[in-house]
């Protein structure tokens, strides 16, 4: 890096949580793309650093990401960097002072943070490190309460606990513009939801899927697979007016057993439009209802701005359609639940796929998870539809045999625009096969560790 | 169940090629007051299929889109009423070939369908 020249473009530093590492490069890159912007890193970039340098951005743009982003914890505007004090030094004394002066005047006040990653320093220590910035112009007054401007200094000391080094790798300085979103993954957390079921989504992961899914204010987005809401919940509270469908009567209706350990049925208040009003985000409630998502309901047009699902895997919720079943002769009750045939994986996704070409608006994502059997994975398991380009899959490891993986897609074609040959162009066009083993494979992997056990689980039971 | 879901429903009973759009029979209806979003009204109405909203608004709406609505506050709040405020609570959603209904009960519909009709 070419410390002595003077950088006329500006570049941001973002510190990342590291958790759902696989997660962050599309969260970041989707949130970007909502400004028309670009995923510019500087040469050192390392995908799993908990440090990111972006060039090519606005402090707009830097703040924008930050509004929305679960995986960013902080953004500076970069003011100098390098692998050595004495090259942060370089660096510093090299970025423009006209850049510099607007927050170091002398009727301002600030602070200098001092942090560092995968190392605690001693207070002593973070004091001597302070004072040797004073070669920054500071003219203003030290206010630790409440400064106008905090800068922070930054140290990165690897990501390998057991291997801290004496020096850091790298070491940054900047001026603090904004936190993330991190505070949403406790606010929101399902443990103090008004209404829960077995499967609902983590809210950490469920922000996440609405980031991945450019999931906008005034957008219209529907969940096929709705169960108690968790993904409208996180969309409405980016502005996204919200519906959803399920199979489920009781579990749309608000009805039946309580996935509380210590309640056991649910309360009046359990339902969908109930979380959203325990949010606030009330207003951006559409509709529920009961359908089956194997047999659309919807009229033939570009209806949602986002689809964004979590479908079943067939472990802890059984996976539904409606049908025929020679074996159940079941006479129909009052509420009309007609009878189940279990609804193989493979034609979940085929369907889902299908579904969202022709109901998603062009340029429009579908965001799902697909449960992955992992010691027979292979890329090409993933479902290809020609409508869509397949922007990002991340895994989440939920054991040793079995993850999960995000599957974000974008419409890039309508199904109209498609010949009668596309399908034939590559085999991933065709509905997936050999899924429905997974729930087969799930099991019997179980099994062979635990021996006979009843086939439901705790989603606690599985080791991430 | 809202005026804007309605608009975008459609009988699926198999067979059945025009079941747009479904027949509303409504026993319980609720006006609620629903926030003004202005920009959110915009951008559902290229989304509409217009005839059926005004057949389904029972109220005075245009049979035309007005020209310009984007800018029109006191159209778009009408739209507004219609779509997001209306609420059908009870009864039923029929489909104008089959006539088969399907039942909405505190405002959810139940679009499910028996065996024999899938």
């Amino acid at each position: 890096m070419a410390t002595s020249s003077v950088r006329s473009c500006r570049q941001y530093l973002l510190h990342l949580a590291q958790d759902n590492l696989d997660f962050r490069l599309p969260e970041i890159k989707a949130l970007l793309a909502l400004r028309g912007k670009p995923f510019i890193p500087d040469e050192k970039f390392k995908e799993k650093s908990p440090f990111w340098c972006l060039d090519g951005l606005s402090e707009e743009d830097i703040r924008s990401i930050m509004a929305r982003s679960v995986c960013a914890k902080s953004a500076f505007e970069l003011w100098g960097h390098g692998q050595t004090h004495s090259e942060l030094r370089a660096s510093l004394l090299s970025y423009q002072s006209e850049n510099m002066s607007p927050f170091m005047h002398k009727d301002s006040t600030y602070r200098i943070n001092i942090y560092t990653f995968n190392k605690t320093l001693e207070f002593t220590d973070r004091i001597k490190r302070i004072d040797a910035l004073d070669y920054l112009p500071f003219e203003g007054t030290v206010n630790l309460k409440s400064p106008q401007h905090i800068f922070c200094l930054l140290e990165d000391y690897g990501t390998d606990p057991n291997n801290i080094p004496e020096h850091p790798n790298s070491v940054y300085f900047g001026r603090w513009l904004a936190d993330g979103q991190r505070e949403l993954i406790h606010s929101h957390s399902v443990k103090n939801r008004h209404f829960i079921g077995n499967t609902s989504m983590d809210a950490g992961l469920s922000f996440i899927m609405a980031n991945h899914a450019k999931v906008k204010e005034n957008d219209l987005v529907f969940d096929p697979f709705v169960g108690t809401g968790s993904l409208l919940v996180a969309c409405s509270h980016f502005g996204a007016y919200v519906c959803g469908t399920d199979i489920d009567y009781n579990t749309i209706h608000g009805r039946g057993r309580s996935s509380r350990k210590n309640q056991k049925w649910r309360g009046p208040d359990e339902n969908i439009k109930a979380n959203l009003r325990q949010y606030g985000t009330e207003k951006t409630f559409l509709d529920v209802m009961v359908s089956d998502s194997s047999k659309s309901v919807w009229r033939e047009a570009a209806l949602f701005d986002a689809i964004i699902t979590d479908p079943p895997y067939g472990i802890r919720e059984s996976t539904r359609r409606t049908g025929s079943h020679k074996d159940i002769t079941k006479p129909p009750d009052e509420s009309h639940i007609p009878v189940s045939q279990a609804y193989h994986l493979s034609d979940i996704f085929t369907d889902l796929l299908n579904f969202s070409a022709h109901h998603l608006v062009m340029g429009g994502r579908l965001v799902y998870w697909l449960p992955v059997y992992r010691p027979e994975y292979c890329e090409e398991m993933v479902p290809l539809n020609p409508c869509f380009q397949l922007i990002s899959n991340c895994e989440q490891t939920l054991s040793s045999h079995t993850s999960r993986r995000l599957i974000t897609m974008e419409k890039i074609k309508e199904p109209e625009e498609l010949d009668s040959l596309t399908h034939l162009a590559d085999p991933r066009f065709s509905p997936y096969q050999g899924h429905n083993a997974f729930r087969e494979k799930y099991f019997s992997g179980l099994n062979k560790r635990r021996g006979k056990e009843d086939n439901k689980l705790d989603f606690n039971d599985v080791s991430c | 169940m809202k005026l804007l879901t309605h608009n975008m429903l459609t009988s699926h009973v198999k067979g059945v090629t025009k079941g747009y759009p479904l027949l509303i029979k409504a026993t319980e209806v609720k006006v609620n007051e629903v926030e003004f979003n202005p920009q959110f009204v915009s951008r559902m109405i290229p989304k509409l299929e217009w005839s059926a909203l005004v057949q389904a608004a029972e109220e005075d709406l245009p049979g035309e889109l007005v020209a310009d609505y984007e800018t029109n506050e006191e159209f778009l709040k009408k739209v507004h009423r219609i779509l997001l405020e209306v609420e059908v609570l009870e009864g039923c959603l029929q489909c104008p070939e089959s006539g088969r209904e399907f039942p909405i009960s505190r405002g959810i519909p139940n679009m499910l369908l028996n065996e024999d009709e899938a």
